[in-house]
């Protein structure tokens, strides 16, 4: 039985084509299409039902959150010590050899922490959690749900909405909390923009309100094709127990001056990187297509691709195994050799 | 959405006939599944073709489907607007995102093709 968000009859109404996506009903694209939907993100704004994220609340047993603070940096790559609070980061949840549990992002409250998991992961993410937490309560929280609104009109949409122009000054990756819902200046998409944490039984009247301000409604198609354009990785594609933060380009995120599973691993770098590469013919790429540089043996593999409505030629993000063997490839896409380029990620700069 | 006057492939193509030469096409219900089409590969012009032969793809942002012949004969003219507007096909599957057009050297082929009212019968 797939699980449904709050939104589920309001995407039903505005006609939504709705698909399994890791055990959720979800909208993929609504009757504007994936490409009309993209643009609407990348010139004013669109708004997402992401309720099919993985909201965790973890907070110390003994009122202190020192013990949350702790077992977050020995899970998590980044360095919670340096979050202030109503601020997030981001961070990766390794296993013993430096593979990917999940990618999330950590909130900080003045009295708990929030994380948000890959609904792909959620449960996975919980057993994590529960067999590596010790001094922590760890709560799924299923009265919430969370929405985005992203793109450069984002900002006005939301002050509008909530009649707060506090919102306007928030700074990225810092939230701000109104009553019962949280407003953070985060999302996936490449664009400024924001995701509201929501009571469920608050999130269709604040949708009906988002819907008649003329934004555009935006399903997992464009969410896709947005976060391809903008280079970021997405679990089970970029992302699984076999590939790590650092072959993605997150090294960033990794602390390696800190303790956290996983690190032992990371010290031993390997060759293989994360790359954008530009198709110049049309036909697109796909997962699990291979990456040539005139050799018959590949040098690399498709984990993503899709036509870039922005640039209007296919994309793809795939790991290269040599990344000194220059810029000019080749993928082959059925018998057929396409040429392409490397390219430096995000595809699309802001 | 699934005009009386066109013959209909399980594979959801369309096919108009006019004496021996049929015009090819997708159906509604295949552009609407597949969604914004960004890319048509269609066979050579001159190439000989089987019923129900793979003859190219339809690429959309999500998924890639191929497209099958539903007639034998010779390929006689593509669609050459659809290499820079592959949208006509979403936006006129029926008209001006048509296909490609075939001289048939087998009418009978026609025979197991369904009329609208069975196509539509077996879509759901």
């Amino acid at each position: 039985m797939l699980k449904r968000t709050p939104l589920y009859d309001k995407h039903l109404t505005l006609k939504a084509k709705m698909v399994p996506f890791a055990g959720w009903e979800m909208p993929i694209y609504y009757p504007q299409g994936i490409i009309a939907e993209h643009k609407a993100v990348r010139s004013s704004c669109g708004v997402f039902d992401i309720g099919h994220m993985g909201i965790i609340k973890l907070k110390g047993q003994s009122a202190k959150l020192k013990s949350a603070e702790l077992f977050l940096n020995k899970i998590g790559t980044n360095d919670v010590a340096k979050l202030s609070d109503y601020s997030c980061q981001y961070s990766v949840i390794c296993n013993e050899e430096g593979g990917v549990v999940d990618d999330i992002l950590i909130y900080k409250f003045p009295d708990h922490y929030i994380v948000v998991a890959n609904a792909s992961n959620t449960d996975k993410v919980l057993a994590w959690f529960s067999s590596h937490a010790e001094g922590v309560e760890i709560k799924l929280l299923d009265d919430t749900s969370m929405l985005a609104i992203q793109g450069q009109q984002a900002e006005s949409v939301v002050v509008e909405l909530f009649g707060d122009e506090e919102i306007a000054k928030l700074k990225r990756n810092h939230c701000l909390v109104l009553g019962d819902i949280t407003v953070s200046r985060t999302g996936y998409t490449g664009e400024d923009g924001f995701e509201l944490f929501v009571p469920n039984k608050k999130m269709a009247e604040l949708w009906d309100s988002i819907i008649g301000m003329k934004v555009q409604p935006c399903g997992l198609g464009a969410r896709d094709t947005l976060r391809l354009e903008a280079g970021l990785p997405l679990y089970g594609h970029e992302y699984n127990d076999k590939t790590t933060p650092l072959e993605a380009g997150y090294s960033w995120a990794v602390k390696l001056g800190k303790e956290f599973i996983g690190r032992g691993a990371l010290l031993k770098e390997r060759k293989r990187k994360l790359v954008g590469i530009v198709l110049e013919e049309k036909n697109i790429p796909r997962e699990g297509f291979k990456v040539y540089n005139g050799g018959t043996d590949p040098i690399g593999e498709v984990t993503s691709g899709t036509f870039s409505p922005s640039l209007e030629k296919p994309i793809a993000l795939a790991y290269i195994y040599n990344r000194e063997t220059g810029d000019k490839v080749s993928l082959e896409i059925r018998g057929k050799r396409i040429e392409g380029k490397i390219v430096s990620l995000p595809f699309i700069k802001r | 959405m699934y005009p009386e006057n066109l013959k209909y492939s399980t594979e959801h193509e369309w096919a108009k006939v006019d004496g021996v030469m049929a015009t090819i096409g997708i159906s509604h219900y295949a552009q609407d599944s597949l969604g914004d089409v960004v890319y048509v590969e269609l066979p050579a012009e001159g190439k000989t073709v089987g019923a129900m032969d793979n003859i190219g793809v339809v690429e959309s942002v999500k998924t890639v489907s191929t497209l099958y012949s539903p007639v034998a004969g010779e390929v006689v003219e593509v669609n050459k607007e659809l290499q820079e507007k592959p949208a006509l096909v979403n936006e006129d599957p029926y008209g001006k995102g048509w296909m490609l057009k075939i001289k048939m050297s087998n009418p009978a082929d026609l025979d197991k093709l369904l009329s609208a009212s069975d196509y539509q019968a077996q879509l759901h």
